[in-house]
């Protein structure tokens, strides 16, 4: 599965480092980490909130059940019209909480608050083979496997065992979306529906 | 009437098999583990090279030693051969590719295609992979794709196999008809959440699962244990990894350079220990091939021996797992042979026949 390169004296060379080292020299040299690192602060916050991930779960559940009662008013104002200020308010509140990427489909809920957008491979089903063994990343050596801690973050919730449903792929088309109003609108449709239902059987 | 083996098409070795009934696939490996027999996948080692003759001879090596052969997806994000172009060159000569995929170099829209054309080329396995990160090859500075994770690649062939449709729901007009496998690595954390993780992929449609390298048997045992105790044994074939270790300076320099693989300090030790090696490393392969082949719910190993695929054969028959059976072989079938016997002279005779000479034989 995993590919080694030959084994070479002293300290560890990879091809990477080879690459590396072959690259033209400069008086710039960028911190050693990939480019989705660059654009995100430290992940004491992140790390906070996985460990009060039931805390977390029994606010959004709040939070959503009062987006829902508002329905009428998104609807009033119009989902467009307020898209905009809530998507404001939504990345910044998720970005500071959990370093959110803004994918638009959040299942925060099903991943132990721990945002798997954050994964340099966006794994949303479990982490991948290459986990080190102090459960660091692959890829950023210093960066806690996002998915361990979705297993941590989920063994506290009330509904954990949601990390056990298979995610479907991200729709990249709903990028830079608010997954509040979303959601929000899809419970309202639900709702309806079965509202709907209720009154057919009925008459 | 010529002689052929077992799970083997009387039409020509490179056509798909006979479907049986309860089988997703019309490959040979589906039938070994189904039969129950005790089965062995190897690696080919992908050539950096446009010669054809580089995979059948790298392909030759394991004849009548394995069931089938991994065609590797750019592993460790190196640059080699496509594994979908290995394939093409295996099925051509009757082999059993395990065709992987890996997300990190294409997205669902490429993929999707290549799950149809390698069908199409007779590829009956499929192992579905997330990949390793662009960092660890020796292009870092590519794009790293990720547009699928192996969990919805598996779903997204299952949905293609089972309801003959795209993931956007448009109609197949002939469902790829494919055994498809994952990979689990039972030794990276999170330990316990691993065996769950497993189910996970089975829910989404893994046949057959590879492990990562097998060097910590008792760790493999209790992951195996709550394999087990959860039902997956009955619903997935698991082979586990393993492989020969060339000097105890490797393995040091696996275990602090290649993230996933764990290995433990007594296997060091022993291999320190050793005069050679070498040879040591290939006896520890056995020994753990010994041990888990015992281990209940294993049905079958995935030797992979980087750059010593030429020990496979020694160590799948020394280990004595194929108990007497032998794995389909490339032979030359007797009307090849008749063929080669009667026309070989043209490649060797330095005749040139002209049309007038023709015409002055002919009567």
């Amino acid at each position: 599965m995993s590919e080694t390169t030959p084994a070479k004296e002293g300290p560890t060379v990879t091809q990477a480092t080879l690459v590396k080292k072959a690259a033209p020299k400069s008086d710039y040299k960028p911190a050693d980490v990939s480019p989705q690192r660059r654009v995100q602060r430290s992940f004491a916050v992140r790390l906070w909130s996985v460990r009060h991930s039931r805390l977390l779960e029994w606010f959004y559940s709040r939070f959503a059940d009062m987006f829902l009662l508002l329905h009428p008013l998104w609807k009033g104002l119009g989902y467009g019209r307020v898209e905009a200020p809530i998507k404001f308010v939504e990345k910044r509140v998720k970005g500071f909480m959990f370093d959110c990427r803004m994918c638009g489909q959040c299942v925060l809920s099903s991943t132990g608050m721990s945002c798997p957008m954050n994964c340099p491979k966006q794994l949303r089903n479990g982490p991948c083979g290459g986990v080190r063994a102090n459960g660091n990343c692959e890829v950023e050596p210093d960066m806690p496997c996002v998915w361990v801690k979705a297993w941590e973050g989920s063994k506290n919730m009330v509904h954990g065992d949601k990390i056990l449903d298979v995610q479907k792929p991200v729709d990249q088309s709903l990028r830079e979306t608010s997954a509040w109003l979303r959601v929000t609108a899809q419970s309202a449709a639900a709702r309806e529906a079965a509202a709907n239902a209720k009154t057919g059987a009925a008459a | 009437m010529i002689a052929r083996q077992r799970d083997e098409n009387p039409a020509g070795i490179h056509l798909p098999l006979d479907p049986l009934p309860g089988h997703s696939s019309r490959g040979r490996l589906e039938r070994v583990l189904r039969r129950g027999e005790f089965a062995v996948t190897t690696e080919l080692n992908p050539p950096d090279s446009a010669d054809p003759e580089d995979v059948y001879n790298r392909a030759k090596i394991f004849d009548g030693w394995v069931d089938a052969i991994n065609a590797v997806d750019a592993s460790g994000a190196n640059c080699h051969m496509s594994s979908v172009g290995i394939c093409a060159l295996l099925t051509r000569m009757g082999y059993a590719p395990i065709m992987q995929i890996a997300c990190r170099d294409r997205n669902r829209i490429a993929i999707q295609g290549d799950v149809l054309g390698g069908a199409a080329m007779g590829v009956a396995n499929m192992l579905c992979l997330t990949g390793d990160g662009v960092q660890a090859g020796d292009q870092p500075g590519a794009k790293p794709v990720f547009d699928l994770d192996s969990m919805s690649l598996l779903e997204t062939c299952r949905i293609m196999r089972d309801n003959g449709k795209f993931l956007s729901g448009r109609k197949l007009t002939t469902p790829p008809q494919i055994f498809l496998g994952a990979a689990v690595n039972p030794f990276a954390p999170p330990f316990d959440f691993r065996p769950i993780h497993l189910g996970k992929k089975i829910a989404a449609g893994a046949q057959f699962v590879q492990t990562q390298y097998c060097f910590d048997v008792p760790m493999f045992k209790t992951f195996m244990q709550k394999a087990r105790d959860l039902g997956h044994t009955e619903k997935v074939f698991i082979l586990c990894g393993v492989g020969p270790l060339a000097s105890a300076k490797t393995a040091k320099w696996i275990r602090s350079n290649v993230p996933g693989i764990h290995i433990p300090d007594a296997i060091i030790k022993r291999l320190e220990g050793a005069q050679d090696q070498k040879k040591e490393g290939k006896q520890l392969c056995i020994d753990i091939i010994n041990e888990v082949k015992e281990i209940a719910g294993v049905a079958g190993v995935h030797v992979m021996a980087y750059r010593q695929e030429e020990y496979v054969a020694e160590i799948v028959d020394e280990s004595g797992v194929l108990k007497g059976r032998q794995p389909w072989k490339r032979e030359i079938r007797r009307d090849d042979q008749m063929v080669a016997d009667r026309l070989d002279h043209i490649l060797h005779d330095e005749i040139t026949e002209t049309q007038v000479d023709m015409v002055k034989t002919a009567h």
